[in-house]
């Protein structure tokens, strides 16, 4: 009980380190020294020591919004398992309660980004709602075909070195899965090639235009929920790589923290040498991830 | 069943007096709704009564109809169903009342209440019956008082329109359920409904649930027989599309239950037919729905989504009979049903809100609406909840009855059983969460109070880069909202855009318009009844008003007659 404490805490605490390895990288691979990895702790500390200010036109649901979606994001954390390890609570069917939870915060973002009336966050919104039409399903599928593999359906169990181990037998699938899930894990993240978090222009974003009136304290919990969502989803695809051996809990983790950076800068990499896809493009990209997270389960239907 | 009879002779006394007290407006309106209210809270306190001791709410007197007796009665899966009726229209006779004052005067007040007490009453019925006679009965008031309340403002084009639609449809509904009925006293040898009988499934079984298919998912508005929803929920009060699009179209669900039950082992293909229809039905109907302007008629559309829902879960069910597999049954039905009392709760309280949207700001677009929050917070909050709850978000209703099927579909790809305690781990689980979340909800926002205690905290306008002057017209509509999708999407939706072609840098007065019509409506219905249409207009030669002829016809079928029966 206390390990599944610690790791909930751990998710909490090391979320926002890996949006500094991923600036790092791309600092790196522009020339640059780049802003220090802890950059967005800084930020976070910085926006929570702010004042506010809203926006005449908006009501109840734009203040809610932040605190929902930070709410749901971080009940979303104490599902997902840690190194193998399993998760502070764990059910069967506990993916279905993983992915409605990252509804739910997508649902008060869009309600608040839409509660300001402002052309630029009905955009966004609209662009949000839409690729999540596709990425939702997709992720939905490749966890049923890990679910399938594995012979469970909580995320725990699925993790628990239970992929690891039908690596041997399965690799093809596990391999459509990771590309189906990678796909999804850059778009719900707002990552290139899908969105650009570092975009000027507000025509051309998505994430980030939806919270462009909030400011202060929401922001901070804005950016912070963003960073425990990449936590999340990242940890589905590491997990499919690393699992708990016999080597002792303390071990595990440090591996596995390593795993979650190593992913960052896999995404960094990714965000240096790609553009940014044009906005039609981004659904038959998401249809990618879903052809292959069905390919994946039809093959583990044999 | 005392009790219930009570209630329903109060719905139907109510209903008379109201339309006999028709000159005295006030007096009329105030005697339906306390009428249907009182009704509805006697027949709530039966199902207690039926709660506590299963088995004692039968009776069954014999009548003049041949084969069979009058009987009804009440068990659980009757019961299920009548504690949504019940409820749903009690509340919607209060709002009722008060949404019918608008039209004092106008409309006759007393006939609208006659006709929603007779509807409810006929719905209670057709839930206890016990005979197929009866049962066809109560169904074909059911549908009678229903068109006769979309035809509330029948002078309107399109709601002369949608009854007509709704008319034709309830028919050929009925057809298929007396065809079925017919079928299946042959089978049982009397109208009277079986018990649950195991026998092999067999071809006439087959005919027979087919038929029950297109009879009751004509009423519940599975795809492709859901074209009437769209139309007659527009039309029709807001308080009775809230019991029509709540509560009436699930009768259809209860209806295939029943038939289902009677057939004992389903084949194989029932169950994936029903989830097939399912999934057709939930994505298309939503897809639509995402295309609509209209309110009222995107929560039909939405309505046909949530039958797909519910049918998925009974698909589930049915295939979980068919393979022996008591896991599927149970989270399947379980799932299917906890929807049917869900989307009758959210669906309604929707309705409601719409209807009041429609009464304070006389417009149904919602294109033209925005800021409503702002303006009325209370209607505003309850849609927003009806809302989350009807997206399945978790905390909310909708998602355990979501998170059923799913869990069924995720435990029949492999199926595995389950036993009590993981059922008990889950629900301790979930409960656990939605504490958690609720503390932790508090807890934030309690930290951003904290927070921002002392601090400036101002209001300014919206940024909009810099732009000092935003107003209305800038904001954008649910049209632009769901352009994305509706785009991606348009080989289904066939969105037609009505709009000048801009060619100059300053264009002169312009517009833009864009219609949705139904998929099936206009590719499969319009044609069939343009062809029905051409077949029946070559017979108008036989029919030339000279009387003489007739009677030389009346003579030909005699004697035709006579020679078939020598």
């Amino acid at each position: 009980m206390h390990t599944k404490i610690v790791q909930f805490i751990l998710i909490l605490i090391l979320s926002p380190f890996l949006f500094g390895v991923i600036n790092r990288t791309k600092a790196f691979f522009a020339g640059r020294k780049g802003s220090p990895l802890l950059q967005l702790y800084y930020d976070i500390f910085k926006l929570l020591r702010k004042g506010a200010v809203y926006s005449k036109t908006t009501t109840w649901i734009f203040v809610a919004g932040p605190i929902v979606s930070l709410s749901a994001v971080v009940i979303a954390s104490a599902l997902i398992p840690f190194t193998g390890y399993p998760s502070l609570i764990s059910f069967d069917g506990d993916i279905v309660l993983f992915i409605y939870l990252l509804g739910l915060a997508r649902f008060f973002t869009v309600m608040a980004a839409l509660d300001t009336g402002s052309s630029f966050e009905g955009m966004g919104a609209s662009r949000e709602v839409q690729f999540a039409a596709f990425a939702e399903p997709s992720l939905f599928l490749s966890l049923a075909a890990l679910a399938r593999l594995t012979g469970s359906i909580s995320l725990s169990g699925i993790f628990s070195s239970a992929v690891i181990n039908s690596w041997a037998a399965f690799g093809p699938g596990i391999y459509l899965v990771f590309g189906a899930i990678f796909i999804v894990f850059l778009s719900e993240n707002s990552r290139i090639p899908v969105d650009d978090p570092n975009t000027h222009l507000e025509l051309t974003m998505i994430h980030e235009v939806m919270v462009l009136d909030h400011g202060g304290v929401d922001f901070a919990y804005i950016l912070y929920g963003a960073a425990v969502k990449f936590w999340l989803l990242g940890t589905l695809l590491v997990s499919m790589f690393l699992g708990a051996c016999s080597r002792g809990w303390g071990i595990d983790v440090a591996i596995f923290i390593f795993g979650m950076i190593f992913l960052a800068v896999i995404v960094g990499i990714v965000e240096s040498v790609l553009a940014r896809l044009r906005l039609l493009k981004v659904p038959h990209f998401l249809i990618i991830a879903l052809a292959l997270s069905v390919v994946a389960l039809i093959l583990t239907m044999r | 069943m005392n009790i219930v009879f009570c209630s329903l002779t109060i719905f139907i006394m109510s209903g008379l007096l109201a339309l006999s007290l028709n000159r005295f407006v006030k007096l009329a309106n105030y005697i339906g709704a306390i009428g249907a209210v009182c009704a509805c809270v006697l027949g709530l306190s039966s199902l207690f009564i039926v709660y506590n001791s299963p088995g004692c709410a039968e009776l069954s007197i014999p009548w003049f109809v041949p084969d069979g007796s009058l009987s009804v009665a009440i068990d659980s899966l009757g019961a299920l169903f009548l504690f949504p009726i019940f409820i749903l229209s009690a509340l919607a006779a209060l709002y009722g009342a008060e949404y019918l004052r608008h039209y004092y005067g106008k409309k006759n007040i007393g006939s609208a209440w006659f006709f929603f007490n007779l509807l409810i009453a006929s719905m209670v019925l057709v839930v206890i019956s016990r005979n197929a006679i009866l049962f066809l009965l109560a169904w074909e008031m059911m549908s009678m008082s229903s068109f006769f309340l979309v035809l509330f403002e029948g002078e309107k084009k399109e709601a002369a329109q949608a009854g007509l639609i709704y008319l034709i449809a309830a028919q050929i509904g009925t057809l298929f359920l007396l065809a079925m009925f017919i079928l299946l006293s042959k089978d049982s040898g009397s109208f009277d409904f079986p018990g649950s009988q195991i026998t092999a499934p067999g071809f006439l079984h087959s005919i027979i649930f087919l038929c029950a298919l297109i009879g009751f998912g004509t009423k519940a508005g599975f795809m492709p027989m859901h074209i009437w929803l769209p139309e007659a929920h527009p039309a029709a009060p807001s308080h009775v599309s809230a019991v029509m699009s709540g509560v009436m179209i699930k009768t259809g669900i209860y209806g295939l239950l029943r038939v289902i039950n009677f057939l004992g082992t389903p084949c194989v293909w029932w169950g994936w037919l029903l989830i097939f229809i399912g999934i057709v039905s939930g994505i298309f109907g939503i897809l639509f729905a995402l295309a609509q302007q209209d309110l009222k008629r995107l929560l039909a559309y939405s309505s046909i989504e949530n039958i797909g829902i519910i049918s998925m879960g009974i698909g589930l069910g049915v295939l979980g009979m068919s393979m022996n597999n008591p896991t599927l049954i149970v989270l399947g039905f379980a799932g299917g049903l906890l929807h049917v009392i869900n989307h009758a709760f959210f669906k309604g309280l929707l309705f409601l809100g719409a209807g009041v949207i429609l009464h304070e700001t006389g417009t149904r677009k919602i294109d033209l609406l925005g800021g409503l929050l702002k303006k009325m917070p209370v209607t505003g909050f309850c849609f927003l909840v009806g809302a989350a709850a009807i997206c399945g978000l978790p905390v909310l209703n909708g998602f355990i009855s979501e998170f059923l099927i799913y869990f069924a579909s995720l435990k029949g790809i492999f199926g595995s059983g389950i036993t009590v305690f993981v059922c008990l781990g889950i629900i301790a689980s979930l409960a656990l969460i939605g504490c958690l979340a609720t503390v932790l909800i508090l807890l934030i926002a309690a930290l951003r109070q904290m927070l921002l205690k002392g601090r400036r905290v101002e209001r300014v306008l919206t940024w909009d880069c810099g732009y000092a002057k935003p107003e209305a017209r800038m904001q954008y509509t649910a049209s632009s909202y769901v352009q994305p999708i509706a785009d991606f999407f348009r080989g289904i939706l066939r969105t037609q855009k009505h709009g000048p072609k801009i060619s100059e840098y300053f264009p002169d007065v312009s517009f833009f318009k864009t219609e949705t019509a139904d998929l099936f409506s206009e590719t499969v219905f319009r044609p069939a009844l343009k062809f029905i249409h051409r077949l029946a207009e070559r017979l108008t030669g036989v029919q030339h008003g000279q009387l003489h002829l007739y009677i030389l016809y009346i003579l030909f079928t005699l004697i035709a007659l006579f020679i078939w029966k020598l």
